[in-house]
């Protein structure tokens, strides 16, 4: 299972790679790998905007449903609406091509809390 | 004991093996102070015998629709049932499994339901249907809950004309969620919900508006005129039908700006049964699969690439979602919609066609008739097997007197509209004769 | 040990819409013995359809051929053991079939008089009494079509109830054990559901509930006999302790086949309770429902029992619909009358001793089960368990073996496999409810099959990752219905 060091992750699973002030949010490995083949996953629209630990999407399996949560608050500039169709992509590139969403973030947005790859690795661990 | 096999050394072998001296050890858990002491006060068991006699002495209390002339409908209808019918869901392999969980020991049910689910599309005119909800009520209730969910707008219209008990279930399901409820009235002339009266009801808040076609009156409804209204205002138009034999002749509810297609199956292959177990259904666009309640079944493959059907859209549903499930129904009505299915398929579209045909050739008699007997069509618009008639001297006591010539004349509609006192809302379908009604008209005139 | 499976010939069979030739003709309607109307010149076009597009066209016998094709890739409780947890597959006697057929009771229309209707009525008076008796509340109500429909009706009246004292409450404590009907059920009737953990220990505890009812609760929604098996031992307790903050007990009765004649949920604190008559009074399942949900409540809540009531006054019965503080209705009609007539056949056949003799040997089953198989599979709560035992895969997880793969090799052995993966709260969850109905010989057979798999899943896993072959078909995939849904025929 891979945890790619530049970017942040959060207890949610969820990753954020931050590029000036836009970060880009998907799911990581471990969290695809749980819910297994993922068959939908329903995004916001572009300028809608999202809080930090708030839901702002849904990807489900066959079997599991499980919301996505803002790592951040700010609004969202863009949506890969590419794996609304294909949402196998989720599972077979969660960090490349099945990114999610991209977001604008807020001024006041705290990114103080967000995990490096070792920190988010040990909490799967602690998790399991 | 009837149905249980278990000989005293059955019993000692079990307590033998779990290692307890008596079956009381095994009840320890059970609080000691709230223990039976005495039995239950249910009368002793009965022989199959005995027991089928004391239920044909009780079923013999009642009067059946084959010893009455019974011109009741009212969203339960007297229709032949063909021997077919039951034959298929007497197979114990239907009737004695459970919800198809385990898609390889149930495809026969998956793939009946499957195939259910595309007559009731191509009944409906709709894209997709689901499996079966409990009654026409509950899924017109589903469907205005469905219907809140994809406007995100809470209003919801009835129409007058919708059948009162389903308002009623409507109602009674909303309390929870906070009722917004409205109503669209009739129109006296008509019996119809007119446009105007739909716009009047309808504002920025209105997530559906739901309309009966043929409505309680047996009126039809000018289905495209009301959608053009209701879609004007952003909301979406519910279709209740509780007459599935109209099927065969009605415009599809699809083709007619419905979006959300509820009702009751119960005409196709359903024995009245005092009012249960019927079949609820509901059919709606692809763009809304996701916001149906219900279970779908869906067609895929097995490992070696055979067709194969399992339940799927799952996560919708209350065992995965939990309380943020499209609705809390789990078991439905799987082996009504079977009995449907066989009844559909056995008559086949132009044996449906013909029997559409035949209770509108009834119904079309009977308004005849009763016109010669001086007993007028209430309102003024088409129907299809029911229709409402006006009563001189009113409904209640021209019904006591047919009573009396064991005839069931219909149903007094004064008790759910107080402002109907002399109508009478009359069904006829294939199972009435021409001389029942020749009696039913000359014993009004 | 060989697989029960064998050979036998099982047809291919493809959908009816690929059978259907156009004109072909199945069980068509009488002739018209009145003028026929001609539709085009009785219903203005706008009205009218031209034809359905796709409908069947077969005939009769090759209709009978169809249905008798799938009925054979079916397995039902008749063809063999059907252990499903929390689903009581107990034998569905065929003497209530002949029962519910009767045209004394099948062929009565709801809105006929109530003059005409009283055999219907008393048999729904008696069965109301009978269910009253068993579960120790005070009044029935008929009319829910199955147990969720139970469980709204039921959690609508506690809401109309805080509502008629003038303070609405706004959630329900519910653990973490319950059945998905539960929260769903209470989402719709209003209430913001309060979950509980029990923490691995199975049961609730006075402290799980104390630390969060409160007085903006209505109160528990409980299962007892809860989902694994267990009985709430401190059933009455809570339900003091809910009391005393004013709150409401529902018991979630699906779990009723162990308890019958041996204690009254009435007596136990409970205030609202549904019965599950497709469970516990053994009504056939048929696929997928109809059931019956019949909902019992104490005192309390008598008021807001849906309408109509059934009276009895005098030696007659009739429908009462006078009832100012009722809920309303939860369907059109008065529930799902054939079913009750199910129902009341199997009480009345059994008797009250036979009822308690039904609990007791479920009991006996099930606790016979759980203790020859504990050493063989992991078992969630190792005590004297109610009508059901839960096992996991945690002694198999080893050999790459999953609940699953064991569930899978049970069908190539001829058994329905048990519930699986629930209660979420036992990871990798096997469920088994024998039943009373089961013989012993039949528990063992199942009790040495569950020990070949265990063995088979050491020696060759391959085998239950490979299974179930027997079936007409194999594993299916799942995933692509979802991604590339086809709903239906086209």
């Amino acid at each position: 299972m891979e945890f790619p060091k530049d970017l942040k992750y959060t207890k949610e699973h969820e990753w954020v790679k931050v590029e000036g002030n836009i970060a880009t949010v998907g799911i990581t490995d471990y969290a695809q790998d749980s819910l297994g083949d993922v068959v939908y996953v329903e995004l916001p629209q572009e300028g809608a905007s999202v809080t930090k630990h708030e839901p702002f999407g849904v990807v489900e399996s066959v079997k599991a449903v499980s919301d996505l949560y803002s790592p951040l608050s700010g609004s969202v500039t863009e949506v890969n609406d590419a794996i609304v169709d294909s949402p196998e992509a989720i599972n077979e590139d969660p960090y490349g091509d099945a990114w999610m969403i991209k977001v604008e973030i807020s001024s006041d947005s705290d990114l103080g809390d967000l995990l490096t790859a070792d920190e988010y690795q040990k909490f799967i661990e602690e998790e399991k | 004991m009837p149905y249980i096999p278990h000989t005293a050394k059955d019993i000692e072998k079990i307590l033998k093996a779990v290692g307890a001296g008596s079956a009381e050890e095994l009840f320890s858990q059970l609080p000691a102070a709230s223990r039976l002491k005495g039995p239950l006060a249910i009368p002793d068991g009965l022989s199959e015998q005995d027991l089928l006699s004391h239920l044909k002495a009780l079923s013999s209390k009642n009067s059946t629709v084959e010893e009455y002339s019974c011109f009741l409908g009212a969203g339960a209808y007297n229709h032949y049932i063909p021997s077919i019918v039951d034959a298929v869901i007497s197979r114990s392999e239907f009737y004695t499994s459970y919800t198809p969980y385990q898609p390889e020991l149930s495809q026969g049910t998956l793939q009946a339901i499957f195939e259910y689910q595309t007559l009731v599309c191509q009944l409906t005119g709709m894209d997709v249907a689901n499996a079966s909800l409990y009654d026409g009520a509950t899924a017109v209730a589903e469907a205005a809950l469905m219907a809140r969910r994809i406007t995100g707008r809470q209003g919801i219209v009835l129409a007058s004309a919708l059948h009162p008990e389903y308002r009623e279930t409507v109602a009674t399901y909303l309390t929870g969620t906070g009722d917004h409820l409205s109503q669209a009235l009739y129109c006296a002339e008509t019996g119809t919900t007119l446009p105007e009266s739909i716009d009047a009801a309808c504002d920025d808040n209105t997530a559906c508006v739901i309309i009966q076609h043929p409505n309680f009156f047996g009126s039809l409804e000018d289905i495209e005129a009301i959608a053009e209204v209701v879609h004007r205002k952003k909301a979406l138009l519910v279709v209740a039908v509780t007459e599935a034999v109209s099927f065969g002749l009605l415009k599809s509810l699809g083709d007619s700006g419905c979006d959300i297609a509820v009702g009751e199956n119960q005409s196709f292959g359903n024995p009245l049964s005092y009012g249960g177990p019927y079949l609820g259904f509901m059919a709606t666009k692809s763009e809304f699969v996701r916001q149906m309640p219900g279970r779908l079944i869906g067609q895929t493959v097995d490992r070696e690439g055979r067709r194969a059907f399992c339940l799927t859209f799952a996560t919708r549903e209350q065992h995965i979602r939990r309380e943020r499930a499209t609705s809390n129904i789990c078991t439905n009505h799987g082996l009504c919609a079977l009995a449907a299915s066989v009844h559909m398929v056995s008559l086949g579209s132009g044996g449906l066609r013909k029997l559409a045909a035949l209770n509108l050739s009834k119904a079309e008699y009977l308004k005849k008739k009763l016109k010669e007997s001086g007993v007028e069509a209430a309102f003024t618009s088409p129907t299809f097997n029911e229709f409402t008639v006006k009563v001189k001297g009113g409904a209640e006591a021209a019904l006591k007197k047919l009573l009396d010539k064991k005839i069931i004349g219909g149903l007094a509609l004064k008790r759910y509209y107080p402002e109907l006192g002399e109508h009478l809302l009359i069904a006829a379908t294939e199972m009435n004769s021409k001389e029942e009604m020749d009696n039913l008209a000359g014993l009004l005139k | 040990m060989e697989a029960n499976g064998t050979k036998g010939l099982v047809l291919e069979e493809p959908l009816i819409f690929e059978k259907s030739f156009p004109g072909r003709a199945g069980i068509g309607p009488a002739p018209s013995d009145v003028p026929e109307a001609d539709p085009a010149s009785v219903l203005p076009s706008k009205f009218l359809r031209k034809g359905i597009e796709g409908f069947p066209d077969i005939s009769e016998m090759d209709a009978a051929r169809h249905y008798t094709r799938l009925s054979q890739w079916n397995f039902g409780l008749d063809s063999g053991f059907y252990p499903l947890g929390s689903c009581t597959m107990k034998y569905n006697p065929k003497i209530n079939e002949t029962a519910a057929r009767l045209p004394g009771f099948a062929m009565l229309h709801p809105y006929q008089p109530e003059h005409l209707s009283q055999g219907a009525l008393e048999l729904m008076h008696s069965l109301e009494g009978y269910l009253a008796e068993i579960s120790g509340m005070e009044a029935i109500t008929l009319q829910p079509s199955a147990g969720a429909h139970g469980e709204l009706c039921g959690l609508l009246m506690m809401a109309a109830y805080f509502k008629a004292q003038g303070k609405p409450r706004t959630k329900i404590i519910i653990p973490d054990t319950a059945h998905g009907t539960n929260p769903a059920s209470s989402h719709l009737a209003g209430f913001k559901v309060v979950p509980v953990k029990t923490e691995g220990k199975g049961a609730l505890s006075v402290e799980m509930v104390r630390a969060v009812m409160d007085e903006d609760t209505a109160g528990l929604m409980l299962t007892n006999p809860n989902t694994i098996g267990l009985f709430e031992r401190n059933i009455k307790e809570i339900a003091d302790l809910v009391h005393s903050k004013g709150g409401l007990v529902y018991c979630d009765g699906a779990n009723m086949n162990a308890i019958m004649g041996l204690v009254k949920l009435g007596d136990l604190g409970v205030d609202v309770v549904q019965l599950n008559l497709h469970k516990t009074f053994s009504t056939p399942h048929g696929g997928g429902g109809p059931g019956s949900g019949p909902v019992g409540v104490g005192k309390v809540l008598e008021p807001y029992l849906p309408c109509p009531r059934i009276k009895k006054e005098g030696g007659k019965y009739s429908l009462d619909f006078n009832r100012p503080d009722t809920i309303g209705r939860m369907k059109a009609f008065y529930g799902n009358f054939s079913i009750m007539v199910r129902a009341y056949s199997y009480i009345r056949r059994m008797g009250g001793a036979g009822l308690k003799r039904a609990s007791e040997t479920a009991i006996l089953n099930a606790n016979y089960i759980k203790e020859r198989l504990k050493g063989t599979y992991h078992l969630a709560f190792d005590e004297p368990c109610m009508h059901e035992a839960v096992f996991s895969d945690k002694f198999q997880l080893g050999s790459g073996i999953s609940t699953m793969d064991i569930a899978k090799r049970l069908i190539d052995y001829g058994y329905h496999p048990p519930t699986v993966y629930f209660p979420l709260v036992v990871h990798g969850a096997i469920m088994i409810e024998p039943t009373e109905t089961e013989t012993v010989d039949t528990l063992d057979r199942f009790i040495e099959v569950m020990k070949a798999i265990a063995e088979e899943a050491k020696t060759n896993p391959q085998l239950l990752k490979d299974a179930p072959t027997k079936t007409k078909i194999r594993r299916v995939d799942e995933t692509r219905a979802a991604r590339e849904p086809i709903l239906r025929w086209k």
